[in-house]
């Protein structure tokens, strides 16, 4: 019975998910009509350049000296246990 | 390497230095203006990571039939640099498809198979880290894999239908109506790129070799 049930409850949400999908995939006509290029909005309507070409440019500045500062942190741990190491053995 | 790390740390840092005057002095493309000057960081991200691609997978193959353990210290080196480049091309893409596409993602061919290229890379590394014992050989297998989906991930865009501009795109950057043309920028931070691969990998190089000279040093007081 429980098998059943669930058998019918997955039916029902992969039937209901198809449904939901094809609707959304249907354009609606007053969607396609009157299109406008982005370059023609007025400026408060358009989406600024800048901040992104920053954030983009900034992530990888960080990322490249982050990166480069774990190495240089890691090799030094390594290095600091190699002097430990062998100070104990002299 | 050791010899040309210094000079070549030098004219990378030089390079990245200048890199922003360029960029600002080249010229806006017609129709994407501002935001198509990520390009400049976007495309030598993924020309960084081809090259760390190439370096795991070459390396990864040396370990796997030859047993290198020098071989497995590069592969390493560059799984981590393949991630780390793939981070920065996936997230300055993002920002540029906010801007160009009006959208942050679209699951077309090219970007869904970056994204599966960074995750196997990142899947590389956790198997070195946490996969115990024999992880090293099955982490090779993963980088040869990697490795060879590059040439179908480069082609993506020209097999299939995606919003993602085609490869013809960097070759329309040379006209001679540009002054300087885009095409001298985008080659300059290629370079730069390149450079910086270079200098990281070294430097990731040099840290298997000082774990594993650690390692040396713990079996002999064993013994």
């Amino acid at each position: 019975m429980i098998r059943r049930l669930g058998v019918f409850a997955v039916s029902f949400w992969l039937s209901g998910a198809a449904l939901f999908a094809f609707q959304a995939g249907t354009p609606n006509p007053s969607d396609t009509t009157g299109f406008e290029p982005v370059t023609s909005l007025p400026p408060g309507q358009q989406i600024p350049a800048a901040p992104y070409l920053l954030w983009a440019y900034g992530l990888i500045w960080i990322g490249v000296f982050f990166y480069a500062w774990s190495i240089w942190k890691r090799l030094g741990k390594v290095e600091q246990e190699m002097r430990a190491l062998e100070k104990r053995r002299k | 390497m050791k010899k040309a790390f210094l000079p070549i740390a030098i004219v990378a840092a030089a390079m990245f230095a200048y890199a922003p005057i360029a960029i600002d002095n080249a010229p806006y493309q017609s129709t994407m203006l501002l935001i198509q000057k990520i390009f400049y960081f976007h495309v030598p991200s993924w020309v960084a990571l081809t090259c760390a691609l190439t370096v795991c997978g070459v390396a990864s193959a040396i370990y796997l039939f030859k047993g290198s353990p020098e071989a497995d210290r590069y592969a390493v080196a560059g799984a981590e640099l393949t991630a780390l480049f793939g981070l920065f091309g996936l997230a300055s893409g993002m920002l540029w498809a906010r801007k160009a596409w009006g959208i942050w993602w679209e699951w077309d061919a090219r970007l869904t198979m970056a994204f599966m290229l960074e995750l196997i890379f990142v899947g590389y590394l956790l198997v070195r880290k946490f996969g115990g014992p024999g992880a090293e050989k099955l982490a090779a297998g993963m980088g040869i894999f990697g490795a060879a989906t590059a040439p179908f991930i480069y082609k993506s865009v020209d097999w299939w239908r995606t919003i993602h501009p085609k490869t013809s795109v960097v070759r329309t950057l040379d006209s001679p109506d540009n002054s300087p043309p885009m095409f001298h920028v985008l080659v300059f931070c290629m370079v730069a790129f390149v450079l910086l691969f270079l200098v990281l990998l070294s430097l990731r190089v040099r840290l298997e070799q000082q774990r594993a000279a650690l390692d040396r040093l713990y079996l002999e007081e064993e013994d």
